[in-house]
């Protein structure tokens, strides 16, 4: 089997953008795979570029010079043939052995059809980005009620609200863009609760002075906001929703001190929509199964552990943006130009980025992860919130696994992690394979140690045509028609 | 606008859109039955996680209504077993 680059960059977000745009300018040939019809990730999602004139989203992002430029250098890459853009490619394993890495992917292009392809390398950099972290709560699982990723997705990626009476809750600064966002295309956001305190931020100043672009941001939505009447709520959480065939209302507490509901609080808001949050899940599982050590990030999600040049344990192997643990945009792209400046560096025949420009990227690193830890503290999963939870309120969307049963795995059966509670009530066992309630399961019954997911041999489903086409010469490896 | 049919309904959508946009935007956020609680479900985290709206396309089981972009001419059915 041939190789098909010097380097396969799986994830096209901001890290893996900046990562290819790095390593084609010092000169390697780059394979960038993105399950997504447009480059960009969640971060700048976008229609794809046949549809932006008629869904358009400008309004919705920030930092789009940016992303200009990177498209604009990829395009004239691909144009001289040194890049190989693998849209609408789902990653579903990735194997190593001497000479490097086999990225296993199907193309989706003509989805539901799926044609297998393999793309190899002696490199590989993962940027696969992560997902929103969900906290359950009685009726969480009516139609209306999605993640706020979900609802930022289905606005930025096809100019749609989900609803025209909305509650947004969690905690983390993305609850603001997504609120502004959706209040600037006429949706009557009711409330923004946010489980933690200003206070949080105040007891540790230091990383929001140094970061004043955070800083305007922040400023930035609040005058959005305040311009629609957005109104957010401190040290309060969506509690429950309730509704029939799809959510008709929510209850919004006030929190104590530890983030359960204070006793008495209770006030009931009609909605036709709902967005919940608690930061993100690092979306590790292409890295999981390689071997790559992981690290504690301090948010309560494991981490692949890199050094100070992005290389994980794995030789060969980089990792970049919120893999590396969550820290936004700016942090990710700087990673993904250390990660490259390190690829190109091992490989030795180009020339690496300039070093005033690797130092730049590392300061910037230095600066964010500050600001990312801060940003954790500030921003914790609160203690009590299993307080909110019911008996019989769903943890397990797919296998339908009640908060009741995974208490009592713990209690009767002594269940100490997500992956024994599995094996004794199915939670985890379905179709996202414990991908949205792994990180609550795990909060339920080791609280004190970082999330760390199952090994997921195979990343995304497949059919069996396509793995039979494994031992098939036929596997298409170089010839796959180009977007 | 282009069309595709869900359950022999047409259902117009903007060329571009994902098929749980496309829903979405004509109102609906549930199209599934859940296997154990017979309970609706529809679009939860939108990028293909968490497998909650799951649609059968062209006669494809499975398929993730979030992640695939809507085609005219397209024939989606909803409500059919989940259990694969």
């Amino acid at each position: 089997m041939g190789e098909t680059a010097d380097l396969v960059v799986v994830g096209a977000g901001p890290a893996g953008l900046a990562a290819a745009v790095t390593a084609l300018a010092g000169g390697l040939s780059v394979a960038l795979v993105d399950s997504g019809t447009a480059v960009g990730g969640q971060y700048w999602r976008h229609p794809p570029d046949h549809a932006r004139p008629a869904i358009p989203t400008a309004d919705l992002h920030h930092g789009l010079r940016e992303y200009r430029a990177l498209r604009r250098a990829l395009s004239t890459a691909r144009a001289r043939g040194r890049l190989d853009l693998r849209l609408a490619h789902h990653v579903w394993s990735v194997t190593r052995d001497d000479d490097g890495f086999t990225v296993h992917s199907v193309d989706r292009r003509r989805a539901p059809e799926e044609t297998a392809v393999a793309l190899r390398a002696p490199r590989l950099l993962v940027a696969t980005g992560a997902y929103d972290r969900q906290l359950p709560f009685p009726g969480w699982d009516l139609p209306g009620v999605l993640t706020v990723g979900g609802l930022q997705a289905l606005l930025k990626g096809g100019g749609v609200a989900a609803g025209r009476r909305v509650a947004l809750g969690g905690t983390g600064p993305f609850l603001l863009p997504v609120a502004a966002g959706l209040a600037s295309r006429g949706v009557e956001v009711v409330a923004v609760c946010e489980a933690a305190g200003p206070s949080a931020w105040l007891r540790q100043p230091g990383p929001l002075l140094r970061n004043p672009a955070k800083w305007a941001e922040g400023a930035r939505y609040g005058l959005t906001l305040a311009r629609h009447g957005v109104r957010l709520h401190p040290r309060t959480a969506i509690v429950a929703a309730g509704g029939t065939d799809r959510v008709s209302s929510v209850r919004i507490a006030s929190l104590a001190p530890d983030g359960s509901p204070r006793p008495g609080t209770e006030r009931r808001v009609e909605v036709d929509a709902v967005g919940v949050g608690w930061g993100f899940t690092p979306q590790l599982d292409l890295l999981v199964p390689l071997g790559c050590h992981l690290t504690d990030s301090g948010d309560g999600s494991a981490v692949v552990a890199v050094d100070t040049g992005q290389r994980t344990t794995v030789p060969g192997l980089y990792a970049a943006g919120e893999v590396c643990g969550v820290g936004g945009a700016r942090l990710s792209l700087a990673e993904g130009r250390l990660a490259a400046g390190s690829v190109l560096a091992d490989h030795g025949a180009a020339p690496v980025p300039g070093r005033r420009r690797l130092a730049a990227a590392r300061a910037t690193v230095a600066g964010q992860r500050a600001f990312a830890r801060a940003m954790a503290r500030a921003h914790p999963i609160p203690p009590g919130w299993a307080k909110w939870l019911t008996d019989d309120t769903v943890l397990c969307r797919c296998e339908e696994v009640t908060a009741g049963a995974v208490r009592a795995a713990r209690a009767d059966c002594g269940a100490s992690d997500h992956r024994q509670v599995k094996q004794l009530t199915r939670a985890g066992m379905g179709w996202c394979q414990g991908r949205i309630c792994g990180p609550a399961v795990h909060c339920l019954v080791a609280p004190h140690r970082p999330y760390a997911p199952t090994e997921r041999l195979i990343a995304t489903p497949v059919t069996l045509g396509v793995l039979a086409d494994l031992d098939d010469a036929g596997e298409n490896t170089e010839g796959a028609a180009h977007e | 606008m282009s069309r595709f049919s869900v359950d022999g309904e047409p259902l117009g959508f903007t060329e571009g859109q994902t098929v749980a946009a496309a829903l979405v935007a004509a109102g609906r956020v549930a199209w599934r039955t859940t296997r154990v609680g017979r309970r609706p479900r529809g679009v939860f985290c939108g990028i293909g996680v968490c497998f909650d709206c799951l649609v059968t396309i062209d006669g494809a089981v499975g398929q993730r209504a979030c992640l695939i972009p809507a085609r005219a001419g397209m024939t989606v059915t909803t409500q059919e077993d989940d259990d694969g």
